[in-house]
């Protein structure tokens, strides 16, 4: 296993008080709270930070890791010394079996069921499992038809033999047609296996949309860009604009500007109460690359008298 | 997928969607006694809609805000009015990348 700088994930000095170990520990907790930080890898720090804290906030088990001395770096290979088991008396502090299960192999391997303070996890002990929290991405579509999404989901749990261990098992689920980004799937009793005859917690997963090339999603309305000739813009004209839920015709209005919204109410996520459709209109100018269209645009310059700048005052 | 996987498909329930919750049912679903509950909602972290604890009906989000309080409490050791507090001003920070996504 990989030893692990307690005191460099923290970002304190090795002779930090026990007060500045503390203020550090809220600072990074603040910045890498899963609920409240959007940095990728923030569950994992938080963890990291925790299990570091967990060590260097109980002066006993701070002195025993100190023991090892200061010259390990992180991630060299590390074998508790021989006589590790000896010469510390732990009170347990609030360590338990519960709480080891988050926390590394090395955090396990020196303060965990096998090392120091292992009489303390050994008792009987009944807690309902923790309830658990995935991501789970869709495409737009499936918010609009439901659909059913088979996830992997990987968690450590304490096995029979008290040692953490890997289980992966796979998932399937329905979404239901409707659901939004950010909305939360609660299925019961399928998070963490409890302890003892503690219940499993629930799972709750988290929709995400995977971005879509040209639809925007803003609660349950979504937004499409629709570019239009001038000439359709300046007229009027029908014509045809996607949909999640397929392909519609639009009557443009004439003398439509960019930027028009046009609202097709209850064609958005179609929720109990189903969002809008906004096109969102855009003018687009052809290319003037050859001579028939330079033609054209000359007359088009001729046609009016226009000063597109007039509200400028130039 | 295969089809005897579909005998496996499992359905919940959109929390932000389709529950409505009392207030014993919000407590079971939570894990925490109806007293931490009342707490909460006397520091606004959740509001019922109801007269009194009794008629309360609180919406399926609920548990989510309780769950987050919850955590934010143990982490961080804010008090209930702080985790209100960050609750409210990360709803609002998620309403305006909402909107920023929308722009670009």
């Amino acid at each position: 296993m990989q030893f692990k700088d307690y005191y460099k994930i923290m970002g304190v000095k090795r002779d930090a008080t026990q007060d500045e170990i503390k203020r550090c520990y809220r600072k990074l907790a603040r910045k890498y709270h899963p609920d409240v930080s959007k940095e990728p890898d923030a569950e994992a720090r938080f963890k990291e930070v925790g299990e570091a804290y967990e060590v260097l906030k109980d002066p006993e088990k701070r002195a025993a890791y100190d023991q090892l001395g200061a010259n390990w770096k992180s991630g060299q290979e590390f074998r508790p010394p021989p006589d590790w088991e000896q010469g510390f008396e732990f009170r347990g502090g609030e360590f338990t079996g519960r709480d080891s299960q988050q926390f590394s192999d090395f955090f396990e391997s020196l303060f965990g069921a096998g090392g120091l303070g292992g009489r303390y996890s050994r008792r009987e002990f009944h807690a309902r499992g923790e309830d658990t929290y995935a991501r789970v991405s869709i495409d737009l579509e499936d918010a609009y038809r439901g659909a059913a999404r088979s996830l992997t989901l990987k968690a450590t749990e304490i096995g029979a033999d008290g040692r953490p261990q890997l289980r992966q098992r796979t998932l399937n689920v329905r979404i239901p047609k409707g659901v939004r980004q950010g909305q939360h799937i609660r299925l019961a009793k399928q998070g963490d296996r409890g302890f003892g005859q503690g219940e499993p917690g629930d799972l709750y997963l988290e929709i995400e949309f995977q971005p879509h090339p040209f639809y925007k999603v803003e609660g349950k309305d979504v937004y499409v860009n629709l570019p239009l000739a001038p000439w359709e813009a300046a007229l009027g004209a029908t014509v045809k604009a996607p949909t999640p839920s397929g392909t519609v015709d639009i009557k443009i209005p004439a003398h439509s500007a960019a930027g028009r919204k046009l609202r097709l109410a209850g064609r958005g996520i179609p929720a109990r109460e189903p969002g809008d459709l906004y096109v969102v209109l855009q003018i687009e100018l052809p290319k003037a690359d050859n001579d028939q269209a330079v033609a054209a645009y000359e007359a088009f310059a001729s046609a009016f008298q226009f000063n597109p700048r007039a509200h400028l005052g130039v | 997928m295969l089809r005897s996987d579909l005998s496996n498909l499992l359905s919940g329930d959109v929390l932000e969607e389709e529950m409505l919750l009392t207030l014993g049912e919000l407590s079971r679903a939570c894990r925490l006694p109806a007293e931490r509950i009342l707490e909460l909602v006397d520091e606004g972290v959740i509001e019922p809609v109801g007269r009194n604890p009794v008629q309360w009906v609180f919406q399926g989000v609920c548990v989510r805000r309780v769950r987050c309080a919850l955590r934010l409490q143990r982490d961080l050791g804010v008090n209930p009015a702080g985790a209100a507090l960050a609750l409210d001003l990360l709803e609002e920070l998620e309403r305006l990348r909402a909107r920023l996504n929308l722009m670009d």
